[in-house]
């Protein structure tokens, strides 16, 4: 946590966290005890009438089973989302592991969706696959596969997915590149010389040794696709249809920046509030051990 | 190379160049969209090869089109939006090298406390609690400014955290040996810290420089003067238009624009980038 | 140097400034007009500054229509509100339940001392936006209608002679359409609206308790009743023969009409401007279909779109402005250019006998539907309009729950009265916030 040796008390740390801490107490502490403080009112959009009603709130959404499948959606999504970001990448970085030659044009060519705009990236992919102007839809269509995420849940699903998880294809690849990079070339030709495959060798070798890689990148995806998805819903299905794409992040926005209900939002912001912590808490033991070696 | 396996190079070239044909797909999608027509983009099928529309469309957007929808011409926006994304890429690199070495190399009353208040701002996003923060701000009168803009979103913890990481992987040695040669605390920090960490604020700049960039709710929420509108709320207008059928050809020109910054700033920053990122992992 | 310099410029921004305040009083004019309405909104601004110096309206868009509503909310709240904030029709019970913060229109146009007429306005139009005792809470400004927007050439290419007056001949078009290799018969769009709100008021029939939410906040929904959950169950089934095909809540599916897709769609007269310029076909627009056993013929629809609400909180003078404002935006000039670009109804009687007298329903046949099917009948309660509060919340849920009918995973029985009980939460909830 600290280092063993240290500078002798005086005022500089103050000084040097000072800006730190003003910035995060006028702008993070103070806004989030209001949200605490509003979760437990009753409130009229403009704020002229206020009652405190305890844990009205909280009760009502763990009533709401509406709110209980949200979780369920989350959930799903962040997997899906880990899962075919990770695998692509993972299948893309073994690759270019390989080929030596090449491999930073790959890089180069592969690693440019991170810079795109949540926002923009849903409305890219709202228009590949529109029902009727897309140019994805239109190929389904002619091989008969009949493609509408406004009326289809699963396609929904699967199109926020495929949006999500392209903009964090780069970030992985550029983990797993990493990581295979740094895994001694002998090892590897040890095991040629035994006559390992190159299949062979990524599942024996290979893959154990990027373990630390995949393990902190599946933390950052589910993070990612936690809390940093809300752009691409809100582009691309606004939760619909039927409530099959409404995740956590994206009720709280709809039910207090749409709907205007605080309470019950800020409620919610209170409850992810106290995931982000848990979250944080689990990433962080694992970060402080991993340095420790 | 362990051996020659044509066969298998070439599957393995095969399966990136997919890869990349993959990923790269939704900007070809894009930048065809911008060569074209208004009535061609509403027209099933839809182009896979440019049109000859590219700099009517250009020349549009630069100069008149987005005028004509309410909105400052894509130049000053793009402006805004560059103001807004380095100004919280150095204001947060700034404040968060600063504590991540009081923390790290001070011992101090309170440090903990500290550490736990600017820790669990690591990840909640500006969306979940942004009204409250929207008070907080038009308070302190900074509606229609760019510390207004930027400030807010620089309070978490993300740069700070990495920061941390980074300090303590520097060997002790390096402070002991530092205060034998009577070295103040700063210029320990100036002298030591800073060129060490050099990759890490690079990769953090570009962190940063995107996630700022790409802001849209808070730019939409804060600002009322049009000359301080951001281009990624500029695109969101022209798809939200009311009661009319959005112009995909000026939508994907200016979405054009919105991407060549940023993905610039990742290309010619590519290896500090991920030499940074990967050796601190995050 | 860099400091002289800096502190030169700031000097000479303040002088800017205090130049500008001298000349005119600003009126902040937040607006959802994205778009070439985007463009129309600051040609009236402008317009309107040119008339005169001692007000300048600056029109500011703030995103789309809950964007911008969220804003002046949240605006209000830190005290920074706008004075006119332009907020659609769902929002209306909002707005009306804050009494302390709107400045309703016609008492500031007597306050000021403006002339002002409520009957110069079209009853359809206003009656969505008049408080209990009759006087206009907000000014209307962009309002539309849903119509029958129809193919004329696939309705000649399949055989359909009259366009459809009756759900059941919206069948058998529909029908024909397919058998003629059309991909489906119809689609719409604003679902909530079209087919529930406007389908119960063209049908006569309310959609909630307390003349639809008009006579107090205490009101519950009611549109679970046979005739509805009949429609739904129709268009649920349509949707599986394949007839009708949804294509997303907003006008999202508007590209199904205009690449001839569906030779038939219901959604805001506003589209006309869209679809003229996309459209590759002779088009037409017609009054909305409705069941023959119900009623033997429809009452009136109700609008849509949204009005410019005052906020309270500046000063008296500044509301002499916004007055003047107002009496310009609805002088018939001003009000049958915006009709006749746009495509939203004209909001006074001059305005549309203006456009009457320029022979604009003449040289554009069918853009008169909407105005004719507004003033079809005197407005009764069960169609002139409605107010619940958390309106766009309940919109969403009837979003959710016909989606689940048009995919097949609820009866339309289950997912009507699963609509009407959610709903109902919401507007107790908002009773409860609104004492």
């Amino acid at each position: 946590m600290i280092k063993r040796v240290h500078f002798n008390v005086s005022a500089l740390p103050y000084i040097l966290v000072a800006p730190q801490v003003a910035i995060t107490i006028i702008f993070f502490i103070w806004p989030a005890t209001q949200a605490l403080y509003q979760s437990f009112l009753v409130e009229d959009a403009f704020g002229l009438s206020t009652e405190f009603v305890w844990f009205d709130n909280y009760k009502e959404l763990m009533n709401d089973p509406y709110y209980l499948g949200a979780f369920k959606t989350t959930v799903i999504f962040s997997i899906l989302v880990a899962g075919l970001s990770m695998g692509v990448s993972l299948i893309l970085a073994a690759m270019a592991d390989r080929v030596i030659k090449g491999a930073t044009t790959y890089r180069t060519l592969l690693i440019w969706p991170y810079a795109v705009a949540p926002a923009i990236a849903g409305a890219l992919w709202v228009f590949i696959f529109d029902p009727t102007l897309g140019i994805i839809t239109y190929i389904f269509n002619f091989l008969g596969y009949s493609w509408n995420h406004k009326l289809n849940g699963d396609q929904a699903m699967l199109l926020v997915v495929i949006a999500a998880a392209w903009k964090q294809i780069s970030y992985n690849f550029l983990f797993f590149l990493a990581g295979m990079q740094a895994i001694p070339k002998s090892l590897i030709e040890a095991a040629a010389i035994d006559g390992a495959g190159p299949t062979k060798r990524f599942w024996t070798i290979i893959f154990p040794l990027i373990s630390p890689t995949t393990f902190f990148l599946l933390v950052i995806n589910i993070v990612y696709a936690f809390f940093e998805t809300f752009g691409i819903i809100h582009a691309v299905t606004q939760g619909g249809p039927a409530n099959s794409t409404q995740i956590l992040v994206y009720k709280v926005f709809n039910d207090g920046f749409v709907g205007l209900d605080l309470g019950g939002s800020a409620a919610q912001s209170v409850i992810l509030m106290v995931i982000v912590i848990i979250l944080t808490a689990v990433q962080f033991r694992y970060v402080e051990k991993k340095v420790a070696y | 190379m362990i051996e020659n396996r044509p066969l298998t190079t070439f599957f393995s070239h095969l399966v990136l160049l997919c890869g990349v044909l993959v990923v790269a797909f939704p900007l070809w999608v894009t930048f065809v969209a911008s060569t074209h027509d208004a009535v061609r983009m509403t027209q099933v099928p839809l182009p896979l090869l440019p049109g000859n529309q590219f700099l009517v469309n250009l020349k549009l957007v630069l100069f008149s089109g987005l005028e004509g929808s309410g909105s400052p011409p894509v130049g000053i926006m793009l402006f805004n939006s560059l103001i807004m994304a380095i100004l919280i890429a150095v204001g947060k690199i700034s404040i968060s090298l600063l504590s991540a070495f009081a923390i790290v190399y001070f011992r101090f009353p309170f440090r903990i406390a500290f550490f736990w208040m600017i820790f669990v701002t690591l990840m909640l996003p500006v969306e979940v609690r942004i009204l409250p923060t929207f008070a907080v701000v038009a308070n302190l009168n900074m509606l229609d400014t760019y510390w207004g803009l930027s400030i807010p979103l620089i309070a978490s913890a993300t740069a700070t955290f990495m920061f941390r990481q980074v300090f303590l992987t520097i060997p002790d040695e390096l402070l002991e040996a530092a205060r034998i040669d009577g070295a103040s605390p700063l210029r320990f920090f100036k002298d030591i810290l800073l060129p060490m960490s050099r990759t890490n604020i690079a990769a953090l700049f570009v962190i940063l420089f995107i996630y700022g960039w790409n802001q849209y709710l808070w730019p939409l929420l804060i600002t009322t003067d049009r000359d301080m509108y951001t281009v990624v709320m500029g695109i969101s207008q022209m798809l939200e238009a009311a009661e009319q059928a959005p112009d995909w050809h000026l939508i994907m020109m200016t979405a054009l624009m919105a991407m060549l910054p940023p993905a610039i700033v990742v290309l010619i920053m590519q290896k500090l980038f991920v030499k940074g990122l990967t050796e601190t992992e995050k | 140097m860099f400091k002289s310099t800096f502190m030169a410029i700031s000097a000479f921004s303040c002088l800017a400034t205090i130049n500008v305040a001298n000349a005119a009083t600003e009126v902040q004019w937040w607006h959802a007009m994205g778009g070439a309405n985007g463009d129309r909104v600051n040609k009236i601004a402008e317009d309107f500054n040119a008339t005169q110096s001692d007000y300048k309206v600056v029109p500011v868009y703030k995103g789309n229509y809950t964007e911008t509503m969220t804003a002046a909310v949240a605006a209000f709240r830190a005290k920074k509100q706008p004075h006119i904030v332009q907020v659609f029709e769902v929002g209306t019970a909002t707005m009306m339940a804050a009494k302390g913060a709107v400045y309703p229109i016609e008492q500031l146009m007597k306050d000021v001392g403006e002339e002002f007429d409520s009957s110069d306005y079209l009853p359809a139009v206003v009656s969505y936006y008049t408080s209990p005792n009759g006087k206009l809470l907000s000014m209307p400004f962009n309002s539309s209608t849903p119509v029958l927007w129809y193919n004329k050439d696939a309705f000649k290419k399949a055989g359909v002679e009259a366009v459809p007056t009756t759900w059941k001949e919206m069948e058998e078009a529909s029908r024909k359409l397919v058998a003629n290799g059309s991909k489906c018969g119809f689609s719409f769009g604003w679902q909530s609206w079209v087919q529930i709100e406007n389908f119960s008021a063209w049908h006569n029939m309310p959609t909630g308790s307390k003349d639809n939410g008009f006579s107090g906040l205490d009101t519950e929904l009611t549109f679970n009743n046979k005739t509805v959950k009949r429609h739904i169950k129709n268009l649920g089934q349509w949707q599986k023969d394949g007839l009708f095909d949804y294509g997303g809540r907003r006008g999202d599916s508007l590209p199904k009409f205009t690449n001839g897709e569906c030779a038939m769609w219901m959604n805001s007269s506003a589209y006309y401007g869209s679809i003229k310029e996309q459209a590759k076909f002779d088009f037409g627009q017609a009054m909305l279909p409705f069941y023959s056993d119900v009623v033997s013929k429809p009452q009136n629809s109700i609008i849509g779109g949204a009005t410019l609400w005052t906020l309270k909180g500046h000063d008296q003078d500044d509301y002499k402005g916004v007055a003047k404002f107002m009496t310009y935006l609805s002088s018939p000039e001003v009000q049958a250019w915006w009709h006749q670009e746009t495509g939203y109804v004209p909001i006074t009687k001059a305005a549309y006998s203006l456009s009457q007298e320029q022979g604009f329903y003449e040289s554009n046949p069918g853009t008169d539907t909407a105005i004719k099917q507004l003033s079809l009948n005197e407005p009764t309660l069960n169609s002139s309009g409605l107010r619940y509060g958390n309106f766009v919340q309940i919109r969403d849920i009837i979003n959710e729950e016909l989606e689940a009918v048009w995919n097949d995973s609820k009866s339309a029985d289950d997912a009507m009265d699963t609509a009407v009980e959610r709903g109902n939460k919401l507007l107790r909830k908002f009773e409860k916030a609104n004492k």
